[in-house]
């Protein structure tokens, strides 16, 4: 009872702590990190304080991105700061004192059919990138059909080629399997790394985000993933690389990214699976051509422990 | 006029004690009993999400690991992982108190059964007796999930942790004990008592109406009740099946969502988000009702665009029925699919929209007085906004594809639930609290409960779009430090609802003690519906003689 109440006590003041920090930010910090977040897009994993969406290293996620922060964000604030500013005009203008004598109006054609159809128009507008996205997004490569890519409102004019590897992604309570299906004997299983052990292997990744062995990805390649569990549902996901799907038992689910720039990328487990569900974490590393040859050649001959060596350690 | 109803109400010798609340077949008290059960069960639910938020104010497990220690009596490590059961444990509850015992029992069974009756210009609901079995259905639902808690789910662990969409095959093979078993049986029971609730709303409002009330004339509350009973009623059978199905696979072996045995886990998710997204409509429709009433009462207008508000909830209903999928957008749906569901999601912003038009309009050249119900509407109809606005973008499976399972879901449903719901609640609470009870609370104390509720519920909710938007997952026990910032201003605005719902308790202790008589109609000229027509509190029966409408 001593321990839970003194880390009840502890816990206050940590609180009151916060809670200072907490308008010190608002007041001082915020606007600087906001500004410093406008300059550089965090990639790979969330950076403190992040209220925005992570950057893009992928056509998916670029026309994500565009159509996020240039178009729906856009109009949900312009949405909300109209009935706001109509309501606070009606609260000051059609109080009790201001307006005594209440109207008797309660019906007006032009402006009940006005209000149904331009929000008509506006979802419209919406619509024809989202489907295009969409169909970008479901779709995989052939190396022939274009894709958005940032320039939503287009017809498509970014090419990608057909996919060059495909890698199996199987969900494990709790835990990835990654199986390169064109290779020999490249199929092994991530764990994420605990802090012990992250401190001794990893001590330059996150908390929650390090595994044992990465997906290992080679830049500028239509990579095909296919994705399915083994008992529950899982969902694989890489917030930079504007992906998710879910890994269903008895299902092989599809999707395909091609990452531009090398560099460490982590999604989280995003379906809910049970006790763990928070510690199957999702780390792809991406590398060049040449390391990748040379880490897939590693692996087929000595297995994934000894591959490792082959890669260039994360700084 | 209280000694004549009172020596009626002798003459007819109905119970007292307490045989007149177990066995009562008055609308007026089951009401009563169903606002208590809610305000109880809104307690649990939220102090199950106090336990989530403490958790999450620092990255790291802190909270549950002690917890699970205390009540399920882990030693050592093995706390740990009792502790993360326990936190998925508590979501799952979380979400299923607050639908089924808080928000419904609140809205349909509360206030719903208090003045459905009244506004129609009916003595009592269509099948008085059926009424009282909907509601004792109710603390037996309760009973059962309270009780999965301490059974076990996982092995080695307890509670059912599967969260309020109990998706297979987590809830069948994941979780071979028998604790997902009570939290099923919790959902029959729930279930039925709904169905029952909705065949007697159907059959009061079709057949019970004053002469002269026509549909068309029939308050908005009351079309809200209407439209949502029927949502209930075509949607519950197909959870109960669902369920019933579940537990088949469990129990008896059927493999209906075992893809080793040619079922699929994908089946079930069509089925429960079939009941799934009616449902929360059903949250939110009644809350529509309430906030028509108020804004027009307080603008001392009538309703602004009656007949557009009426096929607006009826048009949203049916919609409501056809959009479940976009649940799923990442269960590997086709092309096809995803691209209907999302054009089907993104009409129901147009008869959301003509609804927030239109109580801005009925404010528009009214003479508004800011009363503690119309604080509550102001703040439902400015929280719906900013929930329905972010449900646009979630409706579009391109953008979604980023944001499902984050917490810009929960701030998102939240917005309109936490908010927009239960802003809808204590809407009602407040502007029928006169008449239910006959005296009037504090008003100042009541707007102070409105305002720590909205700043708090915003502090709350608001950073959690930031979070989704940087990727964090939901039904998270433990999160990367990068989100830890949003996370703690998170956990702060929880303190604030916090003492909000202890003014809220002292608003209702403060009345009771002080007992200032509220009379008929403390809200004037604006209130108009047959409610305040009659005594505050009114007469145990009322409308011996049916009130003639124009």
């Amino acid at each position: 009872m001593q321990i839970i109440s003194s880390r009840i006590k502890c816990y206050c003041e940590k609180l009151i702590q916060s809670i200072i920090s907490v308008f010190a930010f608002a007041v001082i910090i915020l606007p600087q990190s906001v500004l410093a977040q406008a300059q550089q897009d965090p990639l790979g994993y969330a950076v403190p304080g992040q209220i925005d969406l992570m950057g893009s290293v992928t056509t998916i996620m670029d026309s994500i991105r565009v159509f996020h922060n240039g178009l729906l964000m856009p109009i949900i604030t312009a949405i909300v700061i109209f009935v706001t500013v109509i309501m606070a005009y009606i609260l000051i203008r059609f109080n009790e004192k201001a307006n005594p004598v209440p109207s008797k109006t309660t019906h007006h054609v032009g402006l009940e059919v006005a209000w149904t159809v331009l929000p008509i128009v506006v979802l419209v507008v919406i619509a024809v990138p989202s489907f295009g996205i969409l169909a970008d997004q479901v779709t995989i490569p052939d190396g022939e059909r274009k894709y958005l890519g940032s320039n939503i409102f287009s017809m498509g004019d970014v090419e990608v080629p057909a996919p060059g590897l495909t890698v199996k992604v199987t969900g494990v309570q709790w835990a990835w399997q990654y199986d390169y299906v064109d290779y020999e004997g490249a199929d092994y299983s991530s764990y994420m790394l605990n802090d012990a052990e992250r401190a001794e292997l990893k001590p330059n990744e996150p908390r929650l985000l390090a595994t044992d062995f990465d997906m290992v990805i080679p830049v500028d390649t239509t990579v095909r993933v296919q994705v399915t569990s083994a008992v529950v549902i899982h969902a694989f996901t890489v917030p930079s690389f504007g992906i998710k799907i879910d890994a269903v038992p008895g299902r092989l689910n599809e999707t395909w990214f091609n990452v531009r720039k090398t560099g460490m990328y982590y999604g989280q487990c995003s379906e809910l699976c049970g006790r763990d569900h928070a510690f199957m974490p999702i780390s792809v590393r991406v590398v060049s051509k040449e390391e990748f040859a040379a880490w897939i050649a590693a692996v087929e001959t000595d297995g994934v422990e000894s591959a490792l060596s082959v890669l260039t350690p994360i700084t | 006029m209280a000694d004549a109803t009172a020596k009626h109400v002798d003459a007819h010798g109905h119970p007292t004690g307490w045989r007149r609340y177990v066995y009562s077949t008055n609308h007026k008290d089951i009401g009563t009993m169903y606002l208590i059960f809610a305000i109880i069960a809104g307690i649990i639910g939220g102090v199950l999400s106090g336990f989530m938020r403490w958790e999450l104010a620092e990255p790291g497990i802190q909270i549950f690991k002690g917890l699970a220690a205390m009540v399920y009596g882990y030693e050592g490590d093995a706390a740990i992982d009792g502790g993360k059961q326990m936190f998925n444990v508590f979501t799952t509850a979380h979400g299923l108190i607050m639908v089924f015992f808080m928000v419904m029992p609140a809205l349909i069974g509360g206030f719903g059964n208090w003045f459905v009756p009244i506004m129609i210009g009916a003595p009592d609901m269509a099948f008085p007796r059926m009424n009282n079995i909907s509601f004792w259905l109710l603390p037996a639902a309760f009973t059962l999930l309270l009780m999965s808690l301490f059974f076990e789910g996982p092995p080695g662990l307890y509670g059912a942790g599967v969260g309020w969409t109990v998706y297979a095959p987590l809830s069948t093979t994941a979780n071979p004990g028998p604790a997902v078993d009570f939290a099923i049986l919790s959902l029959h029971l729930a279930g039925a008592s709904s169905i029952l609730g909705a065949i007697n709303f159907i059959t009061t409002i079709f057949n019970m109406r004053a002469p002269g009330m026509t549909m068309h004339k029939m308050p908005l509350f009351v079309w809200s009740i209407l439209v949502t009973v029927f949502l209930l009623l075509l949607s519950l059978p197909v959870l109960a099946g669902a369920i019933t199905m579940l537990l088949t696979d469990r129990n008896f072996g059927t493999t209906f969502f075992d893809p080793e045995g040619g079922g699929d886990p994908v089946l079930y998710q069509h089925l429960f988000w079939f009941f799934g997204h009616p449902e929360v409509y059903v949250l939110i429709l009644p809350g529509f009702g309430i906030v028509s009433h108020i804004v027009s009462t307080f603008s001392k207008k009538p309703v602004f665009g009656y007949l557009g508000m009426v096929y607006a909830m009826i048009a949203i209903g049916f919609v409501g029925f056809i959009v479940w999928a976009h649940h799923m957008y990442t269960t590997g749906l086709s092309l096809n699919v995803q691209r209907y569901f999302v054009a089907a999601t993104m009409v129901i912003a147009v008869p959301t929209g003509v609804k927030i038009f239109s109580w801005l309009a009925t404010m528009w050249g009214g003479s508004i007085s800011f009363r503690t119900p119309m604080l509550w509407a102001l703040g439902f109809i400015f929280l719906f906004t900013v929930g329905g606005v972010t449900g646009v973008v979630l409706a579009n499976a391109g953008a979604d594809r980023v944001l499902h399972d984050t917490y810009y879901v929960v701030a998102h449903f939240h917005y309109t639930m936490s908010m927009g719901a239960t802003f809808g609640v204590f809407a009602g609470w407040y502007y029928w609290y006169p008449k239910m009870f006959g005296i009037m609370y504090n008003e100042a104390l009541a707007n102070l409960h409105f305002w720590t509720l909205f700043i708090g519920a915003n502090v709350v909710f608001f950073p959690q779009h930031f979070l989704g938007l940087a990727g964090m997952p939901r039904r998270y026990i433990d999160y990367p430090d990068a989100y830890a910032l949003w996370n703690m201003v998170s956990s702060v605005g929880y303190l604030i609802t916090l003492l909000s719902m202890f003014i809220f308790i002292w608003v209702i202790i403060e009345s009771r003690m002080k007992k200032r008589v509220a009379g008929d109609n403390p809200w004037g000229e604006g209130a108009t519906t047959l409610e305040w027509t009659l005594s505050s509190p009114p007469p145990f029966h009322q409308f011996e003689t049916l009130p003639r409408i124009k």
